[in-house]
C-alpha cells in the first residue's frame, strides 16, 4: 500500500433496513490532498463519513485511516483522525476552553502540551476571545469554530469535516477556507459541502455521489469539462442591437446552439460550439464587422453546478434521509 | 484507569455541577431524607440509637431520585449529537459507559455522605453500633449503583430524557418491589417455591435489608455488583446496536 494514502475506503456499503444509503463507495485520499465530497441531501455523504470515522459500522466493505482498519483498530485509527461531525455537536454546558481541555485530555495531552495545543488551535480559528464563555451562549459561527478547533487540536494526519462552513457568514467561510488551505500540504483532508464555489477554491479533487454511488471523481477542471458550458462563449450586447447580433451569430460556422437572455438593457448570448470549435475570436470578429458593440465576452471553462445537476437526482430525498442528513 | 475514562468521568461529574442538576438533586435528597427519617420514620419516637428510620426509606427515595441523575447520561448525548463526537474520539465505548456511570455514582456517594449530620445526631444522642451504620451506608451506595446502572441503560435507549426517566423508574420499581410480601403473595399457591424465592432474590429490598442489618454477606454484595455489571453491559449493547438512530 502507498505510504501517503491516508484515507482509504473499499467498496463501502451501508444499509438501513431495505434502504441502501451507501452503495459500494471506494475512495482514497493522499497526504496533501483536499477531497471535496459533493452530493444532494440524502445521497450518502454523511453516512460515508460516519463509516470512515468508525462511528457507524459498514454493512460490508473496508475503511482505513493511515493504514489502520477502523473496525479492527478503532482507537488507534481515531488518534490519527480529526472529525467535525455534521452540525458540529458540542457539550453546551461547558465553556469553549473547558471543552477543548476535555478533548486534549481524551487525546492524552496534559499540562503544558495540552495548554499549547489548545492555544494553537484556538488561535488558528480565532477563538481566543470566547474561550471562557459557555458554549450555549456562542453564536453559530463561533460554535462551528469550536468544532473545528476540536478537530485540529492534536494536529492529526487526517481531517474529516462534514460541512465545515455551513451556517457561517462569507467572512467566516473565507477564514475557514484559508485555514484548510494552510493545513492541506501536511494532511489528508476530506470535506463535504454544498457550496460549489468552495470546491473550486479549496479542493484538489472532488467526488460527487448520488444515491449512495460515486457518479464523478476528478479535479474541479475535469468536472467543469463535463458541463455543457465547457468551451461555450458568453457575450453581452445592448438590447437594441440584440436582433442584429442574433441574426449575425446564427450564421456562424461551428455553432451548435444559441441561447439568449435579456436583463437590464443588456442581452446575453451563450454560444455552444460543435465538437471542439473555438467560437471566441470568430464571434468577436463577426459582430465587430457588423458594427455591433460587444460589452463583455468570455470563454467559459464550464460550470460545476451544471455538471452537478446533470449527474445527480434532486429527488434523492426518501424516508431514510431524515435520519441520514438534515435538509439544508 | 485510562486517560479516556478519567476525562469522561471528570467531564460528566463537573457537568452535574455546571448545571443545577447536582445541587437540586442533593438538596431535595437531603430534605426528603430528613422528612422520612424524622416524621415518617419516627426517629425520635422509636427511642433507639440506630439509623434504621433513615435507611428504611432509602430504596424508595432512590427509586425516584436516582433516575433523575441517570436520565441525562446518554439521552442528552443522543439529542445533541455529541454521542457521535464522543464515540469518534479515541475513547472506547466501555470507557465512556464506565466513566459516565462512575460520575453519576460519585454524585450519589456525595449526596449520601452529606447525610452525616444524622449520623452525628444519633451518636450524640446515644451509643449506636457504628459498624452496622457503616454497613448500611455501604449497602445504600451499592443499591444506588444498581439503580444507576439500570437508569444509564434506559438513558442509552432513547434521546428523550423524560422517557429515560420513566423507563428507569418502572424498571427500578420492579427490581425494588419484587421482594415485598404483596408481590410474593401473588406467586404463592400456584408457582413453585423456587420461583418465588428467585423473584425475592432479585429484589433490591431483600439484599439491602440484609446488608443494612450489618450482615455483610458476600452474596448480597455480589448481587449488587453483578447487577451493576449486567446493566452496564446491557447499556453498552444498547449503545452499540443503536448507533444509527441518534
Amino acid at each position: 500500500m502507498h505510504m501517503d494514502c491516508m484515507i482509504k475506503a473499499h467498496e463501502l456499503t451501508r444499509r438501513f433496513g431495505s434502504f441502501v444509503a451507501v452503495d459500494g463507495i471506494s475512495l482514497a485520499v493522499q497526504k496533501g490532498e483536499v477531497l471535496g465530497f459533493l452530493g444532494p441531501n440524502g445521497a450518502g455523504k454523511t453516512t460515508t463519513m460516519k463509516i470512515l470515522t468508525g462511528f457507524l459500522p459498514a454493512t460490508s466493505g473496508m475503511a482505513e485511516i493511515c493504514g489502520l482498519n477502523v473496525t479492527d483498530h478503532p482507537i488507534a485509527a481515531r488518534q490519527k483522525l480529526g472529525y467535525l461531525p455534521e452540525g458540529a455537536p458540542l457539550y453546551d454546558d461547558m465553556t469553549a476552553g473547558g471543552f477543548l481541555q476535555f478533548i486534549a485530555q481524551v487525546r492524552g495531552l496534559s499540562g503544558m502540551a495540552a495548554k499549547e495545543a489548545i492555544q494553537k488551535a484556538a488561535q488558528s480559528v480565532h477563538l481566543l476571545p470566547v474561550l471562557h464563555q459557555p458554549i450555549e451562549t456562542l453564536s453559530k459561527g463561533y460554535r462551528r469554530r469550536v468544532g473545528l478547533a476540536q478537530a485540529i487540536l492534536h494536529d492529526p494526519d487526517v481531517l474529516i469535516l462534514d460541512e465545515p462552513t455551513d451556517g457561517l457568514d462569507p467572512n467566516q467561510k473565507h477564514e475557514v477556507r484559508r485555514l484548510i488551505e494552510q493545513m492541506a500540504p501536511n494532511k489528508a483532508i476530506l470535506i463535504s459541502t454544498h457550496v460549489l464555489e468552495e470546491v473550486e477554491a479549496l479542493c484538489s479533487r472532488l467526488i460527487i455521489i448520488d444515491r449512495g454511488r460515486i457518479v464523478a471523481d476528478g479535479t474541479p477542471a475535469d468536472l467543469k469539462a463535463r458541463s455543457r458550458y465547457h468551451g461555450a462563449v458568453t457575450l453581452e450586447v445592448s438590447t437594441d442591437q440584440a436582433e442584429a447580433a442574433r441574426s449575425t451569430l446564427a450564421e456562424m460556422e461551428g455553432l451548435a446552439n444559441l441561447e439568449q437572455h435579456e436583463s437590464g438593457g443588456l442581452t446575453r448570448f451563450t454560444l455552444f460550439p460543435q465538437a471542439k470549435a473555438d467560437l471566441l475570436d470568430p464571434a468577436r470578429m463577426l459582430l465587430g464587422g457588423h458594427g455591433i458593440t460587444i460589452r463583455q465576452i468570455a470563454l467559459e471553462a464550464g460550470r460545476i453546478d451544471d455538471a452537478f445537476r446533470a449527474l445527480t437526482h434532486s429527488d434523492a430525498a426518501t424516508d431514510a434521509d431524515r435520519a441520514e442528513e438534515t435538509i439544508a | 484507569m485510562s486517560a479516556a475514562l478519567t476525562s469522561v468521568f471528570k467531564r460528566e461529574f463537573t457537568s452535574y455541577f455546571s448545571t443545577p442538576v447536582a445541587i437540586v438533586f442533593i438538596v431535595i435528597y437531603l430534605m426528603l431524607s430528613g422528612v422520612f427519617t424524622f416524621y415518617v420514620g419516627g426517629f425520635y419516637e422509636r427511642g433507639q440509637a440506630d439509623l434504621s428510620a433513615f435507611f428504611t426509606y432509602q430504596p424508595w427515595l432512590f427509586l425516584f431520585l436516582i433516575p433523575a441523575i441517570s436520565m441525562r447520561l446518554w439521552a442528552e448525548e443522543r439529542k445533541s449529537g455529541t454521542i457521535e463526537l464522543l464515540l469518534t474520539l479515541p475513547v472506547g465505548t466501555w470507557s465512556a459507559v464506565l466513566g459516565k456511570f462512575l460520575a453519576a455514582w460519585a454524585l450519589a456517594a456525595l449526596a449520601l455522605m452529606l447525610t452525616f449530620p444524622i449520623w452525628i445526631t444519633v451518636n450524640y444522642l446515644g451509643d449506636p453500633d457504628n459498624g452496622v451504620i457503616l454497613a448500611s451506608y455501604l449497602a445504600a451506595l451499592l443499591m444506588a449503583g444498581g439503580y444507576l446502572a439500570i437508569g444509564a441503560a434506559m438513558s442509552a435507549a432513547t434521546r428523550n430524557q423524560v422517557i429515560a426517566f420513566v423507563l428507569a423508574i418502572a424498571l427500578c420499581f420492579l427490581f425494588t418491589v419484587s421482594g415485598l410480601p404483596i408481590v410474593l403473595a401473588f406467586f404463592e399457591g400456584w408457582a413453585p417455591d423456587w420461583l418465588a424465592t428467585l423473584v425475592a432474590d432479585f429484589s433490591f429490598l431483600t439484599h439491602f435489608s440484609t446488608l443494612s442489618k450489618g450482615v455483610l454477606e458476600a452474596a448480597d454484595i455480589l448481587y449488587f455488583l453483578s447487577l451493576i455489571g449486567l446493566w452496564l453491559f446491557l447499556g453498552y449493547l444498547i449503545i452499540e446496536l443503536k448507533r444509527e438512530d441518534n
